[in-house]
């Protein structure tokens, strides 16, 4: 399961995508929309994505776990639009037959998807706004 | 020729649209389609910007063919790049 949307995420949806007999281990992680940064009280996040491009990608995230690590499944779910504090903007679920897989695929897919996913990120406060600039895509 | 160009996020914003079509030179390349646009919206920043043609990522001098779709996209968050990065890459 790899999407953008536009509604909240159901995490429960991505345990069951990646759900099976053989895993002794399901690992998710949550990025999740936080009240301050560098100093500046956060308001909300606005995300935007290039769709068409940010699933492929997320795809080929999940194809490299797949090579370097015993994992069964990865699901890879991100949100787009306005998010407020304490919501998910991102959750990854990766099952794997033992747990130490899981933990370092989930931390593997969700440093891979900051820097390489066409997927942006607008910081609003009270008095302003800004584009939050990283990585450039480079299209390792 | 015309090219459907999207801009993201910043550059979304300087330009005031996410989708263009846009008429250029059979022999144009993605920088002088760069240039173009940041003559016709000088909001446009003054840098070498990563591109992706037809989803694919490309380097400046690629040459473009009618109906490519070509977006220009802005630098992503990338998280806290004073922060560790994963223990468990390359």
């Amino acid at each position: 399961m790899f999407r953008i949307v536009s509604e909240p995420i159901t995490t429960g949806q991505l345990i069951q995508a990646v759900e099976d007999p053989g895993a002794g281990a399901i690992c998710t992680f949550h990025g999740v929309v936080r009240d301050n940064n560098l100093g500046r009280e956060v308001d909300y996040l606005e995300y935007e994505a290039y769709s068409e491009m940010a699933v492929p990608a997320m795809e080929r995230i999940a194809d490299e776990v797949h090579r370097r690590w015993d994992v069964i499944n990865i699901a890879i779910v991100h949100r787009v639009g306005r998010l407020e504090i304490g919501e998910a903007s991102v959750v990854i679920a990766v099952s794997s037959p033992h747990r130490v897989e899981a933990f370092e695929a989930c931390h593997y897919a969700i440093d891979r998807l900051k820097e390489r996913v066409p997927i942006w990120k607008k910081e609003v406060w009270a008095d302003g706004e800004e584009w939050i600039e990283g990585s450039v895509i480079s299209g390792q | 020729m015309d090219i459907k160009v999207r801009l993201f996020a910043m550059y979304r914003e300087a330009a005031g649209a996410s989708e263009l079509s846009w008429e250029l030179a059979e022999d144009a390349t993605l920088e002088d389609l760069w240039r173009g646009l940041r003559e016709a919206y000088p909001e446009l920043p003054e840098v070498k910007p990563a591109v992706a043609v037809n989803m694919e990522i490309a380097a400046l001098e690629t040459p473009l063919h009618a109906g490519d779709e070509v977006a220009f996209l802005p630098p992503v968050s990338g998280g806290d790049r004073k922060r560790q990065r994963v223990p468990c890459s390359e």
